[in-house]
């Protein structure tokens, strides 16, 4: 996608120099459109309330100051906790790395069963699987929240991973299963004939092949379970909350004036790994959603 | 027993995942189900009472403005970020040097939480500080910009920052399905004459009609689960104004205690979805094996 | 001579649909056979059965005298070629070559000497550090045959594997792989849907039409003596001639006339094959119709006939004619003067006739 470049379809002669300004200046308005929110987010985060209360929403901040970030970092409370982002970061990222890092595996080895070795009866798991990925979640929140207590994992992070994990393989097979399909089923012909087995052919043939898809797949999962808001607020407590739950929980609580500062680097602290992610691994996260949608 | 076993690697490794989804999706919705049709309240109960359950839900005046909600969110939020992406994508795939760049800027928000994307238009929207008053500050001095906080407004400033957040992915879409068109076909019809708003209209855009397809299903699956955004924007309110089925469905399940509701909300949804996408992923699902 | 391969009543379905019935098939050692079928006919799928990569739904397969019916592939002793190499796209030529080995625990100094070996006897020595995709089409065929050849096993399978080489160096690898069988002795199995490759390499030949073998046989049998239309019409290039006629007995032998528009019936006399039904096909190469005068033989017979189209082909010129309503190819020399709308007189060589009956299409003489 990247690096396809047809040829033009309008063609810049003479006459038409005005039109390719013009082009140029809807995409750069639409760029100001995009960024907009973004700029305001982080001039806000460095000026002071009185600042914000004086000046304009556009305005760059006069005297810069970090106050902000500190507080949204360490101090700022939701509700009764004056504990600042901090340890629901953390959460997060308790929680966020071994769901990826799980759903990416079981997504992987499902994938090549289905893909690679199939037996009577795989793509209709594969078509329930697939199924399962579009769901709304609040179908199966109540009955997750008993099956949780049950557990003995309810308001936990094991508990909270083990549900990311569960409604992640959807998504996982389907992606990995995806990129298998496109290999030969040759190659695996060939292994067995050359003695390998199941495990041997997807450890050593396999897997050096994943690469790209398992990128894709990494990123996708970072993105959603990060990013997720239904499941942390439905099946966290107090002091297990992922970061977009306590963000959300700043931001509304109804304690003490409303610090619009902290709330903005509030929000960049939440947004920080997801934008991190995209702003080096662009191409990865693109082909996951287009991927997750226009599924191959 | 070893060559059994060698031969049945495959099940044993899928069967885990398959009754994971069995269980905790099928499994949970027929629970959903289940449920819906009790008297369940703050503890479920398991006597099948009928249709109580939804006959409560579409007598309740809250849950008539979700769904009234969610037809006008949905309508617009699809309608304008399919046609945001689509303008998107055909300027930029006019040859734009910094086309990698700009794609970069329009598809950001869609890494962005929900929540993220809803603190920001927020702030942007707050009525004392945000637009209105800086363009009350250029001197319009009667500029008004007050949705969030307008029951009869809200709901479109929530359309705002959801298309701000979903119209770039679509743009990546459409872009991808530009380029997924036969060059030779285009280029096949520059040399026949064709001007460049009929190649489009009349050749690129009816063949992409799939990823038309795709890029709606995606996001009346996005409207239909929208929960977050009003969440983190309006919280639901001015009152209820803003209350999707998503947020009605959390607020009976988790602040009411009305596990019935919720449960019967949750069923309505789910059948709203499937009303969309099962037809989709059947067709999907049977072209790829033809 | 007990075979190397010997497949006995073998049937093969997905569900409910048959794509292998009841094939009987076996390969001498040292013996080159050679698999040959319009596409979709089964080929691979039976190789694959041989190769034990599909199970099959009855029958026996033994290979080396050994019943390898329900034997897992690695444990088959066999080496096998894909029609799209399959080399495994992370490796290295070298670890492509030696991945079988090492898997099966063989030590490295031996695996580094075998790999030498195969290196030097195809001649990739220089190769074996790329990676498969940094291969020509023919480099790779190369690797997959030695990832094959260091195998040293019982039995070499090979699924089309020169049908993605360009012509020229298809040619080649033909040769090349008739030297190695040559060389190694070894029993090869070979699966083509290619007629020439067919002729050129077997020594014995097993036609599949449908999942049913037409014909099994030497190829100078297969191709004198096809046992039906569909093997007369699928080997040789151009086809046989088949063309309807009607017989009729005659005091000389047998009457054989052809109808043509526009003209008399062609008539020919068959003094050696009698007791022919009323309707047949008959069957003639082109090579077996030639100019009057360059063909001499009792049986040869000459008939005026009129030239549809001239091909000049370089070292022959083919010419067309209709007979029956059929387009009857003749395969003249070079240097022939015959232009398209004029007449002929062409010599139909009746030695080498095949008839078939009309309805099942099977040899009569
Ligand atoms: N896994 C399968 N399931 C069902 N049918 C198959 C399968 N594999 C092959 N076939 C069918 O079996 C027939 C023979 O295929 P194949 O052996 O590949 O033919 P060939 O190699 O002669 O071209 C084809 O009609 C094909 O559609
Ligand atoms: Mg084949």
């Amino acid at each position: 996608m990247v690096d396809a470049t047809p040829a033009p379809l309008v063609n810049p002669r003479a006459g038409q120099v005005a039109l390719r300004w013009l082009l140029f200046a809807i995409l750069a308005l639409f760029a100001l459109f995009y960024l907009m929110p973004l700029f305001v987010m982080i001039t806000t985060s460095l000026k002071s309330l009185d600042e914000i209360r004086s000046g304009s929403l556009v305005a760059l901040p006069v005297q810069v100051t970090f106050e902000a970030w500190r507080t949204a970092w360490s101090s700022a409370c939701s509700g009764i906790q004056c504990e600042g982002l901090r340890p629901y970061f953390w959460n997060s990222v308790a929680l966020t790395v071994p769901a990826v890092a799980v759903s990416t595996l079981i997504g992987a080895v499902n994938g090549y069963v289905i893909a690679q070795w199939k037996f009577r009866g795989a793509n209709l798991i594969f078509s329930l699987m697939l199924f399962g990925c579009f769901i709304p979640f609040q179908v199966v929140l109540l009955p997750m929240a008993r099956t949780l207590g049950f557990m003995g994992v309810a308001g936990t992070i094991p508990g909270l991973i083990f549900v990311h994990v569960i409604y992640g393989i959807g998504f996982t097979t389907l992606f990995f299963r995806n990129y298998y399909v496109t290999i030969p089923v040759e190659l695996v012909k060939a292994a067995k004939v050359d003695g390998a087995g199941f495990f041997r052919i997807f450890w050593s043939i396999f897997m050096p092949l994943s690469l790209p898809i398992m990128m894709v797949t990494v990123i996708w999962q970072f993105t959603q379970i990060w990013n997720d808001f239904l499941f942390g607020v439905s099946f966290s407590q107090a002091g297990t909350q992922p970061v977009t739950v306590a963000l959300n929980n700043i931001v509304n609580s109804t304690t003490g004036v409303k610090e619009y500062n902290v709330n903005m680097a509030a929000a960049i602290i939440a947004a920080f790994p997801t934008l991190f992610v995209y702003a080096v691994a662009g191409k990865y996260f693109i082909r996951g959603l287009t991927a997750g949608s226009v599924k191959g | 027993m070893a060559a059994w076993l060698e031969r049945n690697v495959p099940r044993i490794l899928l069967a885990p995942s398959f009754l994971a989804v069995l269980v905790f999706v099928y499994g949970f919705i027929a629970w959903t189900a289940w449920v819906s049709m009790t008297r369940s309240r703050l503890l479920p109960k398991y006597e099948i009472e009928g249709f109580i359950q939804y006959e409560r839900l579409f007598a309740a005046p809250r849950w008539d403005t979700a769904m009234n909600n969610l037809f006008i969110f949905g309508a617009l939020f699809i309608v304008v970020s399919m046609l945001l992406g689509l303008l998107l994508a055909i300027l930029l795939d006019q040859k734009i040097r910094t086309e990698g760049a700009l794609r970069t800027i329009y598809l950001y928000p869609m890494a962005l939480s929900m929540i993220v994307t809803g603190t920001a238009w927020k702030w942007i929207m707050n009525p004392g500080l945000g637009i209105e008053a800086m363009v009350r500050g250029w001197g319009f001095d009667e500029f008004a910009f007050d949705w969030v906080i307008d029951p009869d407004m809200a709901i479109y400033a929530i359309v705002v920052a959801a298309v701000w957040q979903a119209s770039g992915f679509v743009m990546a879409l459409f872009l991808a399905g530009l380029r997924s068109v036969d060059e030779e076909i285009i280029r096949a019809a520059r040399v026949d004459g064709i001007p460049t708003w009929s190649i489009y209209s009349a050749i690129i855009i009816p063949s992409m009609a799939p990823i038309f397809l795709s890029a709606f299903i995606v996001l009346a699956h996005l409207a239909i689960k929208s929960f977050d955004l009003v969440i983190a924007l309006t919280g639901g309110g001015p009152g209820y104004a803003t209350d999707l089925p998503a947020t009605y469905m959390y607020a009976m399940a988790f602040s009411r205690g009305d596990i019935g509701q919720a449960a019967s909300s949750a069923m309505v949804m789910m059948t709203v979805v499937f009303a969309i996408v099962v037809p989709y992923l059947y067709s999907e699902l049977r072209a790829k094996r033809g | 001579m007990e075979a190397m391969l010997e497949i006995r009543n073998l049937d093969k379905s997905y569900g409910a649909t048959e794509i292998l019935k009841d094939i009987n098939v076996s390969a001498e050692p040292g013996g080159f056979l050679v698999l040959v079928g319009p596409s979709g006919c089964g080929k691979s799928t039976l190789l694959n059965c041989i190769a034990g990569l599909e199970s099959i739904s009855g029958g026996s397969i033994h290979i080396g005298g050994r019943d390898m019916t329900h034997v897992s592939p690695k444990d088959r002793n066999i080496a096998m070629v894909f029609q799209s190499y399959a080399l495994y796209p992370t490796m290295s030529v070298a670890r492509n070559i030696t991945f079988g080995m090492k898997v099966r625990g063989v030590d490295r100094a031996t695996r580094a000497s075998k790999l030498q070996d195969v290196a030097r006897q195809l001649q990739i020595e220089q190769l074996l550090d790329r990676r498969p995709s940094q291969l020509s089409g023919g480099q790779r065929q190369r690797v997959a045959m030695g990832r094959a050849l260091v195998r040293d096993p019982q039995l070499f399978l090979f699924d089309e594997p020169l049908s993605n080489l360009d012509a020229k160096l298809r040619v080649e690898m033909r040769l090349e792989i008739k030297k190695l069988h040559h060389d190694l002795g070894a029993t090869m199995v070979y699966v083509t849907h290619d007629q020439i490759e067919a002729m050129t390499l077997a020594t014995k030949i097993v036609v599949l039409k449908d999942g049913v073998v037409q014909q099994i046989g030497s190829p100078a049998e297969i191709y004198r003596r096809p046992a039906n239309l569909f093997v007369a019409d699928f080997m040789g290039s151009p086809a046989m001639n088949l063309i309807p006629a009607r017989t009729s007995r005659e005091s000389g032998g047998t009457r054989i006339e052809i109808e043509r528009t526009g003209g008399a019936p062609v008539v020919l006399i068959d003094t050696r094959n009698g007791d022919l039904p009323e309707e047949v096909i008959l069957g003639l190469r082109p090579e077996d119709i030639a100019e009057a005068g360059f063909r001499a033989g009792e049986e040869v017979q000459e008939v005026k006939c009129l030239i549809d189209m001239v091909e000049p082909a370089g070292a022959d010129t083919f010419v067309v004619s209709r007979l029956a309503g059929r387009q009857v190819t003749a395969r003249l020399h070079s240097e022939t003067t015959a232009q398209p709308g004029s007449t002929l007189d062409l010599a139909f060589d009746l030695g080498k006739v095949s008839y078939f009956a009309q309805d099942t299409g099977e040899r009569l003489n």
